[in-house]
């Protein structure tokens, strides 16, 4: 009966069995009706050894193929250095569960305060919470959190140029709890502001959700959004990337009063889609009616600084069908991620990640339009991900890509396409990548 | 023994309501303060918000329980104590002098499905 | 081992770095081209620490945590098992880590190969057509099982079925997620020993009720006898029945949902399926349904076709829509995976038996001193209502600190809401029986000291890296930063 993972003996089981007062183990599923009990075996394989193990994900492994990725769509190739696996292996940290016991999870309680810090530093906000899911589901939750802010209105605006996969989320959760929605149209690529500011005349306008750097990759300029949006009460969010926050006007300096976004770019491995973190930051007047976890600084009984978990009275274990969100974890091990890229990068790196990006895709970016094949789609500014027009077939110039191991950029349809360089790509690489695409 | 005050009136949902003229002054039970324990933050609506008979206008929160405030009658919000801002264990200290809103009655006849000192007493014994 | 407090950003230094990056060569300066409206105003207050720095600061932090591999974690209701190392390291192979999600299947036919086996398997374990694994956490799952509901409902026209029965011994995060899917919570009673009254059930069930939210065995760890009886009862008054996976772990091997009546669940693959709790996330809350409700699921789902080919199908016209940026939690589905095919079918099947036999056999080695409101055979867990001797005045809370002095950590205390002095225990099957009896002996041990030494219980924990902390001040006065913390001092 024993395996690796259960360590029971036959005469453990006798010892046991005796204690409690029963003749076998199935005495204590008695109380189950027979018709339900299941009584095959499961249609899964054999028990593996860890080399058979091992072997067998090697194969699986080798079906696919790692890329030289030229491509983003809220997911980017950067950098992960070394030091964070190795002191995310620490198992003091990876086996513990929530910090329910403050005594014993100090080190859980106190990286988790650091990641708030360092958060609320990149947004310019003064509170962040414990991390969300992803950023798609933050943005959801940032979305109930301006409607439960604001009373009496229920709709909410979404600029059309946020990343698609945070707008089909949104309008999932929307739709389910009845919160109504506008699409705010774009002009020229980024979010229309005379057409914003005809939906927040119309009125029941709690909140807009507005992207930074948008879908296309343009960084836009939020110039008089915030005035229009508090001019009839509602509250303004930025969806942004945090990377680029270390150089990029924060949604606390256009005068937002929400942040969300998904942590990805900090470092983190792609792994085929997750897991990542979504953030959430709220300036003070938000506080209360932010989902999620949220670890604060107090002391024990002899004086001696420490963390808890706080604001416990908004979540669900305690307000039940009343909480602000259902949320009751978050991506604890994923916001340590961050934390200590955070803390190798710290104030000069990420601004150094940020150049090196936004100069290859520039180089990039000049190289296809200098060719006369591309042409920019919009002429507006950019960091690490741009959208160029092309008359060139698309699926064949990825298919020529990928022959040679590269991800080609995202298809967005009618001859556009969305190329995303890292620091993680070198002059070379894009001298190489551009040479294929020129081919045909 | 939870303290009860004479001569005001009381919510089944713990809140106390004293009525001068017009305007309906509203708290929280000693009961109620101390069956939430140390009070952090009070929730509370703003001036000129309309509150109705029966549905919350707020809510009290502890550390680790969280009560919302029911309004026992309905009205206009003329007035927010605004000192519970900052310290809201006042009520902890003191409950009936703490009083939480202030409302400008809109129906007087609702005032009639509260309780007395003494049957609010006798519920507070029953729990 | 010497006492550490710092804050990384305490040991920043101006100028002292923890990175290199390679030269760019490329001749451009980008930001310099940027408007300058478009560019922060002021640095972030980021640390500035060498490698070393960093490293030191996070073990000595990792030295403040109890985890599973530090000791014993009898934690009700969490599944506190054994995380396997292979599971960790095949996590982290660059074959699967470095994949884009949106890279294309041709070239991640063997990350779609495992993502298809794991939705097989996990359908198979339920007894259910088929599963989403988009959902990122428990909490998630339930929210995404609820959308399915509801859809199900719109679908066929059936609108005003927007009520949700859940008993009132269940999760908070129960109600709170039906709250998120635009449901109406109705309470449904439990008799003394936890178990839905079904005679409290049947006025429920009128036709603007969607469905029942479950756990089995519930809450308590007690199986609920007349499942069959209530699935019958929800499903003739058009109701679908919700399978809460958070008790899956003793059923393994002997139940499987879809054979109780249950047409939608979540399992914690963090639970159940062995993955870390990683200090309370990233989880993995697949979502399985029956046959009639494959098609509601949301998008986007891996399907395998005729050729042995994997595939990523996006929304069709009856799907719920998304809940996930892309395929989920990919990264903690590995490790589940491995976990499967490591114990195969031939020790799945005796995880269920050996996590009861456990807990079985501390109630019964402790019910002398802690008060069992419940007697019967139990499954996973089991509640103690406090201490049997409450002349002492040592409460659940004193007797759970105190067992982090002794090196375990705490049972899940006050929860379910049922008792007074609740006190939740769950070993789970990868626990020695000498693990269960050095607990055993211990939780003896305090009960024998809050007899003899009443006030030394009521002030432990004694040897923690701190004491208890003052969780008022922290709520009243937030601190939720390094900067709002300097401005304090």
């Amino acid at each position: 009966m024993s395996n690796r993972f259960i360590p029971h003996t036959e005469e453990d089981i006798r010892v046991m069995l005796d204690r409690i007062g029963v003749q076998s183990v199935d005495d204590l599923y008695n109380d189950i009706p027979a018709e339900v009990i299941f009584k095959e075996d499961y249609d899964i394989p054999s028990a593996m050894s860890e080399m058979e193990l091992r072997r067998h994900f090697s194969e699986l492994g080798a079906k696919n193929r790692t890329l030289k990725v030229f491509a983003g769509g809220g997911v980017y190739d950067h950098y992960s250095p070394s030091v964070i696996s190795h002191l995310l292996s620490r198992s003091e940290f990876y086996t513990a569960y929530t910090p329910y016991q403050p005594e014993i999870s100090q080190g859980t309680l106190q990286y988790i305060f650091e990641y708030q810090s360092m958060i609320s530093e990149l947004t310019g906000m003064e509170s962040t919470n414990a991390s969300m899911y992803d950023g798609a589901t933050a943005a959801a939750e940032v979305m109930f959190m301006m409607v439960a802010s604001v009373r009496k209105k229920n709709r909410v605006l979404l600029s059309a140029t946020l990343p698609e996969n945070v707008l089909e989320v949104v309008r999932t959760y929307a739709g389910f709890h009845g919160v109504d929605l506008t699409l705010v149209p774009e002009k020229e690529g980024v979010t229309d502001l005379e057409a914003m500011k005809v939906e927040l005349r119309a009125g029941d306008v709690a909140g807009v959700l507005l992207p930074c750097p948008n879908r296309y990759g343009i960084v836009e300029d939020f110039t008089g959004f915030a005035d229009a949006v508090h001019e009839v009460k509602g509250m303004m969010a930025v969806y942004a990337d945090p990377s680029a926050l270390a150089v990029l006007r924060t949604p606390a300096e256009w005068g937002a009063d929400v942040a969300c976004g998904d942590g990805q770019t900090l470092g983190m491995p792609m792994q085929f889609g997750g897991p990542y973190l979504g953030f959430i930051s709220c300036k003070s007047h938000m506080l209360r009616k932010m989902p999620g976890r949220v670890v604060g600084a107090t002391t024990d009984a002899s004086g001696k600084r420490c963390y808890v978990l706080t604001l416990q009275a908004r979540e669900q274990h305690i307000r039940r069908e009343k909480a602000t969100s259902n949320i009751c974890s978050n991506q604890s091990l994923m916001a340590l991620y961050a934390t200590i890229y955070l803390s190798l990068m710290g104030r000069k790196g990420l601004v150094e990640v940020n150049r090196l990006s936004a100069d290859g895709a520039h180089y990039l970016h000049d190289k296809l339009v200098a060719s006369g094949k591309f042409t920019p789609a919009f002429d507006k500014p950019f960091l690490k991900e741009f959208t160029l027009k092309t008359g060139l077939d698309v699926k064949a110039m990825n298919a020529r890509l990928l022959e040679k191991g590269f991800m080609g950029p995202l298809d967005l349809g009618n001859g556009m396409v969305e190329f995303a360089v890292t620091e993680n790509r070198t002059r070379e690489e894009i001298d190489e990548f551009v040479n294929i695409i020129l081919e045909a | 023994m939870s303290k009860v005050i004479e001569g005001l009136l009381y919510a089944e949902s713990h809140e106390w309501v004293k009525i001068e003229g017009d305007i309906a002054t509203i708290g929280i039970s000693d009961y109620a303060q101390h069956a939430l324990g140390n009070i952090v933050y009070v929730d509370m609506p703003e001036v000129g918000d309309e509150v109705t008979a029966g549905e919350d206008f707020g809510a009290v929160e502890s550390v680790k329980a969280a009560s919302d405030l029911i309004s026992p009658v309905s009205g206009e919000v003329v007035e927010i104590n605004e000192e519970l801002e900052d310290a809201p264990e006042a009520i902890n200290a003191d409950a009936f002098a703490n009083w939480i809103i202030k409302v400008k009655i809109s129906d007087p006849s609702e005032a009639e499905n509260l309780l007395d000192a003494a049957a609010y007493a006798k519920l507070c014994e029953n729990e | 081992m010497k006492y550490y407090d710092k804050l990384i950003f305490e040991l920043s230094r101006p100028g002292r770095r923890g990175y290199e990056l390679p030269a760019g060569n490329y001749g451009t300066d980008a930001l310099a081209s940027l408007p300058g409206n478009l560019l922060r105003e002021e640095a972030p207050e980021l640390p500035e620490v060498s490698e070393l720095d960093v490293v030191r600061h996070y073990t000595n932090l990792s030295n403040k945590n109890f985890g599973v591999d530090t000791g014993f974690y009898p934690l009700g209701s969490c599944t506190m098992k054994y995380n396997p190392k292979i599971n960790e390291e095949v996590a982290a192979m660059p074959e699967f880590s470095a994949l884009h999600p949106l890279q294309g299947e041709d070239t991640a036919q063997g990350a779609l190969e495992l993502y298809y086996n794991l939705q097989r398997a996990l359908s198979n374990i339920a007894g259910l057509a088929e599963f989403t694994l988009n959902p990122y956490a428990g909490a998630h799952g339930e929210l995404t099982g609820l959308m399915v509901m509801r859809q199900y409902h719109i679908l066929r026209g059936d609108t005003k079925r927007t009520k949700v029965i859940v008993p009132d011994s269940a999760h908070g995060t129960n109600p709170a997620s039906a709250m998120v899917a635009g449901l109406e919570v109705v309470e449904v009673k439990s008799k003394p020993n936890g178990s839905i009254d079904v005679e409290d059930l049947k006025p429920l069930l009128d036709d603007t009720v969607a469905g029942i939210m479950m756990t089995n065995p519930n809450t308590l760890g007690m199986f609920e006898t007349e499942i069959v009886e209530i699935a019958k009862l929800v499903h003739d008054a058009g109701g679908l029945l919700y399978y809460d996976g958070a008790n899956l772990n003793p059923m393994l091997g002997k139940v499987r949902p879809g054979d109780m009546g249950f047409d939608i669940m979540h399992i914690n693959l963090h639970k159940t399926f062995s993955t870390p709790h990683g200090g309370g996330g990233p989880g993995s809350g697949p979502v399985g349904v029956a046959a009639h409700l494959v098609e509601l699921l949301p998008a986007p789902r891996v399907v395998k076709d005729a050729e042995g080919r994997f595939h990523i199908e996006g929304k069709n016209d009856k799907s719920l829509g998304s809940v996930s940026s892309f395929l989920g939690n990919f990264g903690v589905m590995m490790k589940a995976y491995a976990y499967i095919l490591s114990l195969g079918k031939e020790n799945l099947k005796n995880v269920g038996p050996m996590a009861t036999l456990n807990a079985n056999y501390i109630k019964e080695s402790l019910k002398d001193d802690y008060l069992l409101p419940i007697e019967g055979a139990c499954k996973h867990e089991f509640v103690f209502d406090g201490l049997r001797d409450k002349s002492t005045g040592v409460t659940t809370l004193n007797v759970a600190k105190r067992l982090l002095d002794y090196g375990f950590h705490a049972p899940t205390i006050y929860f379910p809401l049922l008792f007074h002095e609740s006190m939740m225990i769950e070993p789970t099957e990868t626990e020695s029986l000498e693990t269960l009896d050095e607990f055993i002996e211990v939780m003896h041990k305090v009960a024998k000291e809050a007899r003899e030494n009443p006030d030394m219980v009521k002030n432990a924990p004694l040897t923690t890296p701190i004491s208890h902390p003052d969780e008022t001040t922290a709520a009243k006065k937030p601190i939720l930063s390094y900067r709002q913390l300097k401005a304090e001092q």
